[in-house]
């Protein structure tokens, strides 16, 4: 039975616990990281870059790649008909996403063929000299055209219901309905996909791959290579950040390169240019949530009915778990009586929409908080008022539309501590006399909670590996299956290590994450990474320190009780032994110093049939006061303050916590504000680089940023030194941005009218939403 | 005549002949010198990830710039040391101040943007800078993180800033080496080179660049390539034979003359921003805001008129303040307004050879009020979607004698609202007026609906930049905040 080593003794300086810096921090700021592009590569490297389609739905009649294939350098153009086994990267088994297109393209970006050639200039130049004959198709480009023409769904859609909404809303005081629409978001990891790929001996393949799921990268490589798992290796010492998009989408590139390799017979390296990188993958997904709710006068939800469409590009991808975790959210942290939620995950001719931080269950939330919004309006109550009385409860109401009971609910009491620490109720009464006496510029405030699930809601990919070695000098090799993209997973592996064994950093080795020592593992991804692998490294290292301890206790003759492993050494009965002499001696005695690891989260289950069970292990929380400044000749408007109180339980590092919230916060406001993805009427996406495509940069992070983690909370499951996980749920604090930007606009009809603004509330959404209050509310310009 | 390029990257001392005229300092970084410590992120200069840092003995005062390594050729090196997140490291191999301030503050999550990072903020405490946040932000606004949400990176700037008060670096230390250095590879000659890969020329003058150009016609001309950069790295464009417009000395100058400011074509919009913000008032939060300062530095006042962009932002700034643009070919000058060059989209007054020497902005008078905003859907290192500049001039009577509204985004090419314009003149600077023009300049545009803005986001904001404008400069203005300018400030213009 795994159980957390609860020990006396001190934690070891920059132990799991305590603060410790990014253990590649040295080598980022000097320029030795190394990524994909950066490893040095033989003379005789290939270049591979994809062809892609300038259609959204046609049937290709005729691919004329001769001019391709004449241009200087290049060595061969790769087609579907060179794929040695099935054509097919789907990540679920929905056999809907061909690695290379063959008689139909689906989407404006989809690969149709990879030049292989000498240099990457000329495979780029060489790609674009096709001459592809398509036959138009209809095509499908939006929720609402998908709705219309009933286009179909990528996956099976999801109803969750709990008690009689329809009756609730029949029977409710007040009642209203309405839609909401929030955009879509490019991942902009800052390195672009990639892979490299070195064919071995008797079929082996090796690929290093900036890739989230080593193992399904692997998997994918054997399975279009037509040869067994066992023959591919896929290596990742890191990623240059991957937020989700490297969860599915680096499988293509990595098949790419390797099918380059195993056909050219040299070194293949893929490297995607940064618009074909944002043409050709997939995005978080875009939705259109119609909801009906039923209220009472002090703002009481009592039921809710909502229906949550999105557009999930042209193939499944992860749309099933994207889809319904965004049901699994359209709660957020409030308790609905009697409630329907269903899912529509439509097919559309545009990029397979797939995993992005928080993996729809933002999506869902921003429903939730526009639901709160509306019934403020309604009842003339401070939307802080409404959010308060609507949360979980922990003796009642305290049931999911899914059935799971919330046992810890502190939603409540985070957003009161911080509504008093940053002086809402004040600011809210000072903010509103300021735009009672200025009419173009207007201040906005808002608070919103944050209660994120965590775990695989497929309960299976909740379990990991880990290998850990002891060397004979008493340094220590952690390896897990885990991988790294800057939330700093591996500095808390190495901080697990170093607290077991008291080391100090220098005496613990992180390595690279590779299948062929951890295989079968889960994408690092759903906040997972340090849940799941820290304990499958907690348990590796738990089974090295017991053959430690009961060899000791028979060395020194001493009880095994009095064994223990300390900053300074080993403890072994009154004396202290350096850690590397009592492995040595170990080793002598021919102990066993190297083991694997393994856990699964306990507790957990759902069926989606039934629309029951628990998804979650447990949940996250936390709460954000931000004020904005909005103009009203524009539309422009900037963050003024923020205040954030977080819940990371007892937190693994908390230096490294809070970049995640603050990383994560920014992020989250970037979706809602100036991130807009833009498609025209074919389908062809328009902003596809930074220079159109606008994702916050330094001056759009708030002047006043106060970041707190919530204190002496522990997390009460027993999760790695009871900590929580700290990936998606900051992503969620973002949203008071949009609701103080909301506010501000409401200022403009004297808070009568709800604005429902939308997402992203760019300066032109922001405007358009400004002047249909002013019709709505008549007032003059 | 020189038949090779030189310069140093770090202590090496590279002489450079056999290269292609679309080589860029990132690809011959990484591919050729094996140093990947520089990132490609976009491959456009808006990311940063790739920023390197020059310095150039610029008379005779050494000038640091942090540069775009993605869009700048490695022709345009001529002359300058380079230095890369490789040169960053003491002899002893400790860290620079900068770099281990970003690791003590945590400012590296992933770490890809993070050597871009480190040398704009290397560059920019080079230049002075200091720990005021608002200065930092426009440092950095060229530069994307996706992790941190930066906050870390400006305490890391912060930090280093008083650090290196205390300890200074060893790039100031090897000052006066550099300047020797960089003095040895100051000549007179001018610069040609040609390969099976094309022909790179280099003038010295604006005399040499005249010739050369009216010699060769299909040449294409090159200042700061922030834009030609793209046309090779997404364009996939060859440049058979490129001129390059920064090694004419001449052509550098930036002087008060006559009655106004001359900007000459080499001349950036980092090395003009000073003279610009004191000679157009309330221009400066618009130049802080074109591009980021890697393009700033790169880029060239007058290639942002060249360019003919719709979207670009001087021109309108410049055709509101009246400005004069020379042109030359061969020994032929001719002056003529800058908003006559603009013809219509894709086409200007600009004959083959002919080339920009330089513009004339002259002095606004007492009576001229003038007032610039840049709307885009991010405030920093931002395309405008509408960028406007308006000037009036306003008689000793009351009425308006002068109005000149120019705009960029609105057509497709920068222009000026005449019937706006025709709206004020005459008139008394009141309510009527303002109305009449905002009535007026719904009809002076039809504008595009594109991903930065629709045609009604353009058209409503064109009439309402009217109103921030009248309340700005109007007697009877209402006297409230009115901008939501820079970094949390809402002030008065």
């Amino acid at each position: 039975m795994l159980k957390n080593h609860k020990s006396e003794q001190k934690i070891v300086p920059g132990g799991a616990t305590q603060n410790l810096k990014h253990e590649s921090g040295r080598l980022h700021v000097s320029g030795k990281a190394t990524y994909i592009d950066d490893i040095p590569t033989p003379a005789n490297v290939v270049h591979v870059v994809p062809g892609l389609s300038t259609k959204a739905h046609a049937r290709i009649v005729s691919m004329d790649l001769d001019a391709v294939k004449r241009f200087p350098g290049v060595l061969y153009v790769l087609t579907a008909q060179d794929i040695l086994g099935e054509n097919q990267v789907s990540p679920v088994g929905a056999g809907d996403e061909p690695l290379l297109a063959t008689d139909e393209v689906f989407y404006y970006g989809q690969p149709l063929f990879a030049v292989v050639a000498e240099t990457r200039l000329a495979a780029r130049k060489a790609a674009r000299l096709a001459n592809i004959v398509y036959e138009d198709l209809p095509t499908i480009l939006s929720i609402k055209e998908a709705r219309e023409k009933d286009g179909g769904m990528v996956c099976r859609p999801l109803e969750m219901v709990r008690g009689h909404a329809e009756n609730a809303l029949n029977n409710a005081p007040q009642r209203l309905s309405g839609r909401i629409t929030v955009g879509g978001q490019e991942q902009f990891y800052l390195e672009g996909q990639a892979a490299l790929a070195i064919a071995g001996e008797e079929g082996e393949m090796r690929v290093w791959s900036s890739t989230q799921h080593p193992t399904e990268t692997q998997h994918m490589v054997a399975h279009i290579l037509n040869r067994p798992s066992n023959l591919v290796t896929v290596e990742v010492r890191r990623m240059g950040g991957g937020f989700g998009g490297k969860e599915t989408q680096a499988n293509a590139p990595a098949c790419l390169a390797a099918l380059a390799a195993e056909i050219t017979k040299r070194p293949a390296k893929f490297r995607l240019d940064r618009d074909d990188d944002m043409i050709m993958t997939g995005k978080r997904h875009d939705f259109m949530i119609d909801y009906d709710v039923g209220f009472d006068a002090q703002g009481h939800i009592q039921g809710v009915d909502m229906l949550l469409a999105a557009r999930c590009g042209w193939s499944a991808d992860l749309s099933g778990p994207v889809t319904d975790r965004a049901l699994f959210h359209a709660d957020n942290a409030y308790y609905y009586p009697d409630v329907r939620l269903r899912s529509e995950p439509f097919r559309t001719n545009t990029q397979s929409n797939t995993a992005f931080r928080g993996f729809g269950g933002p999506q869902g939330i921003a429903a939730a908080e526009r639901i709160i919004d509306e019934i403020a309006f309604a009842t003339g109550l401070d939307p802080l008022d409404v959010r308060l009385r609507n949360t979980y409860g922990t003796q009642d109401r305290n049931i999911t539309p899914y059935f799971m009971t919330v046992e810890d609910s502190i939603s409540k009491e985070i957003m009161e501590q911080l509504a008093k620490e940053c002086d809402y109720r004040k600011r809210r009464q000072e903010i509103r006399a300021f735009n009672r006496t200025n009419q173009y510029i207007r201040r906005g405030i808002a608070l919103t909670p944050v209660k994120f699930g965590i775990s695989f809601t497929a309960t299976h990919f909740n379990q990991a590996g880990a290998l850990v070695h002891v060397y004979t000098d008493g340094s220590v090799q952690v390896n897990h299956g885990g991988t790294e993209m800057g939330q700093g997973l591996h500095t808390k592996m190495v901080q697990i290590a170093m607290r077991e064994f008291g080391l100090s950093e220098d005496r613990v080795r992180i390595t690279a994450t590779t299948t062929g020592k951890v295989p079968n593992t889960s994408a690092t991804a759903a906040s997972s990474g340090a849940d799941l692998n820290g304990m499958a490294v907690l348990d590796a290292i738990s089974k090295i320190k017991d053959r430690l301890i009961s060899f000791a206790a028979t060395h020194w003759q001493v009880a095994p009780g009095t064994v223990q492993f300390t900053a300074n050494g080993v403890q072994v009965g009154e004396n202290r032994i350096p850690f590397a002499d009592v492995v040595k001696a170990a080793y002598m005695a021919r102990v066993s110093l190297s083991s694997s690891g393994f856990y699964k989260t306990p507790k957990i289950s759902w069926d989606a049939k039934t629309g029951r069970g628990r998804p979650f292990y447990y949940f996250a929380y936390g709460a954000t006061c931000a004020e904005v400044a909005v103009d009203l000749l524009t539309g422009e408007n900037r963050m003024e303050r923020v205040d954030i109180l977080h819940d990371a339980g007892q937190s693994l590092n908390p230096v490294l916590d809070i970049g995640q919230i603050e990383g994560g916060f920014i992020q989250g406001a970037g979706w809602l504000t100036t991130e807009e993805l833009v498609w025209d009427q074919n389908g062809r996406l328009r902003t596809h680089a930074p220079s159109t495509y606008k994702i916050p940069a330094c001056s759009d992070r708030p002047p006043v940023f106060n970041v707190k983690l919530l204190e002496h909370a522990p997390n009460r499951e027993e999760t790695i030194f009871r900590s929580k996980a700290v990936g998606e749920p900051p992503f969620v604090h973002g949203f008071a941005v949009l609701h103080a930007i909301s506010d501000a606009i409401a200022s403009i009809a004297d808070y009568r009218i709800c604005p429902q603004l939308d997402a992203p509330a760019t300066p032109e959404h922001i405007l358009r939403t400004v002047e249909k209050l002013k019709q709505q509310s008549k007032v003059p310009h | 005549m020189r038949h090779h390029i030189r310069f140093y990257l770090g202590q090496t001392l590279h002489e450079v002949s056999d290269i292609s005229p679309t080589l860029t300092v990132l690809d011959w970084l990484r591919e050729q010198q094996g140093q990947t410590g520089t990132k490609e992120g976009c491959n456009e200069g808006d990311c940063g990830a790739c920023t390197i840092m020059t310095v150039r003995l610029e008379s005779g005062q050494l000038t640091w710039r942090s540069v775009n390594a993605c869009i700048q050729f490695l022709w345009m090196l001529d002359g300058a040391q380079l230095f890369t997140v490789e040169h960053l490291q003491n002899p002893d191999g400790s860290l620079h101040p900068v770099q281990q301030a970003m690791v003590d503050m945590h400012g590296s999550q992933c770490g890809f943007c993070t050597p871009g990072f480190v040398m704009s903020m290397v560059a920019y405490v080079q230049n002075g800078g200091g720990e005021d946040p608002k200065a930092i932000n426009t440092a950095l606004a060229g530069n994307l993180c996706r992790c941190t949400g930066y906050a870390p990176i400006v305490r890391a700037m912060q930090h280093a800033c008083r650090i290196m008060v205390e300890q200074g670096n060893h790039f100031d230390v090897a000052k006066q080496n550099i300047i020797l250095r960089l003095s040895a590879l100051q000549d007179d000659s001018s610069v040609d080179i040609q390969s099976h890969c094309g022909r790179i020329t280099l003038p010295a003058s604006s005399n040499v660049l005249a010739s050369v150009y009216l010699e060769n016609p299909q040449a294409t001309l090159v200042a700061g390539a922030t834009d030609v950069g793209l046309w090779v790295t997404k364009h996939l464009r060859d440049l058979p034979h490129v001129i390059s417009v920064r090694s004419a000395k001449d052509l550098h100058k930036l002087e008060q003359r006559d009655g106004g400011l001359w900007i000459g074509a080499a001349v950036t919009y980092t090395q003009a921003m000073p003279a610009l913000a004191t000679h157009l008032p309330d221009a400066l939060e618009t130049i802080k805001r074109i591009g980021s300062t890697q393009v700033r530095n790169a880029a060239t006042v007058c290639g942002n008129i060249g360019n003919a962009s719709p979207i670009g932002d001087g021109p309108p700034l410049f055709m509101a303040a009246n400005t004069i643009l020379h042109l030359r070919q061969g020994h032929i000058r001719r002056q003529i307004p800058l908003e006559n060059y603009f013809l219509e989209y894709g086409k200007q007054d600009r004959q083959p050879s002919e080339f920009i020497e330089g513009i004339f902005i002259p002095d606004q008078s007492a009576q001229t009020v003038m007032r610039a905003y840049k709307v885009s859907k991010r405030f920093n290192q931002d395309i405008s979607a509408i960028m406007a500049a308006f000037a009036i001039s306003v008689g000793t009577d009351g009425t308006i004698t002068q109005a000149r509204l120019a705009f960029g985004g609105m057509a497709g090419i920068p222009c000026r609202a005449k019937m706006a314009e025709k709206a004020l003149l005459g008139q008394k600077w009141d309510t009527p007026a303002l109305e009449a023009a905002r009535t007026a300049i719904l009809n002076d545009f039809t504008p595009l609906t594109d991903m930065r803005g629709s045609a009604w986001y353009r058209s409503t904001v064109s009439a309402n930049l009217l109103t921030r404008f009248f309340e700005e400069t109007a007697q009877h203005g209402s006297g409230q905040p009115l901008r939501l300018e820079g970094w949390r400030e809402i002030s008065h213009a």
